[in-house]
């Protein structure tokens, strides 16, 4: 069963990674991925909305089906909501296997899958006040559509 | 029938939330769409191109065609952006 959590709060990769291999050995590695807010067009922040509810349905089913197509031994994803600032981390993906491959190719597999699959939205707030909202982009969906 | 609206849908139509019944001949999401457009200026500036808009049934990512039911909670929205 993957952790799934949808959060104001900051994460804690490192408390995280720890989680995933206290008490077990057949633990071979590790892969994580963070998205971080960027300052694209001098951004002053980014308001994360989702659909509570769905979102941690719609999480879970994407870890499910990672955990089905890779021998996981852990999987986590956390993906944080509100207003962030340039350089606030977004979301982690962390999947933990006795294996590189398993761990590497289902960390990239979750976070496209999240990109198209999971109902959130960002709004970005300029320094002026101005607000826009973020379209989905095209090579997500083909991001998603390679696995 | 619970229907909400998310991001840029919601600050179009004005609202989050609404509890309506639409009539019976209402039976699938694009029939809804529709329906929910000719409700006020709002809504049909929000339901103006629906090709933009994607919804849930219940919870679950639908199609246009994806039937609707009196009990069930619909929600509208714009392609997702997360991660």
């Amino acid at each position: 069963m993957a952790r799934i959590s949808v959060q104001e709060a900051v994460f804690d990769l490192a408390a995280e990674s720890a989680a995933l291999a206290v008490g077990r050995a057949d633990v071979g590695g590790m892969a994580s991925f963070v998205g971080i807010c960027r300052a694209d067009d001098g951004i002053a922040a980014m308001v994360l909305e989702h659909y509570p509810g769905m979102t941690e349905k719609a999480l879970a089913g994407i870890a499910a089906e990672a955990e089905r197509r890779w021998p996981l031994t852990g999987c986590t994803v956390i993906h944080r909501v509100g207003r962030l600032e340039p350089g606030a981390p977004i979301v982690l993906v962390l999947t933990a296997s006795a294996h590189r491959s398993a761990a590497l190719e289902s960390c990239a597999f979750l976070i496209d899958w999240l990109k198209t699959g999971a109902p959130f939205w960002k709004r970005e707030e300029f320094a002026d006040g101005t607000t826009r909202w973020v379209e989905a982009r095209a090579e997500d969906e083909a991001a998603t559509s390679r696995w | 029938m619970r229907i909400l609206y998310f991001a840029w849908v919601r600050q179009k139509v004005g609202i989050a939330e609404e509890a309506l019944s639409p009539p019976a001949e209402v039976r699938d999401v694009a029939g809804l769409m529709h329906w929910l457009a000719a409700r006020s200026p709002r809504h049909a500036e929000a339901f103006a191109q629906p090709r933009q808009i994607r919804a849930a049934v219940n919870q679950e990512f639908a199609q246009p065609e994806s039937l609707v039911a009196a009990n069930d909670e619909i929600a509208f929205f714009p392609p997702v952006t997360g991660g």
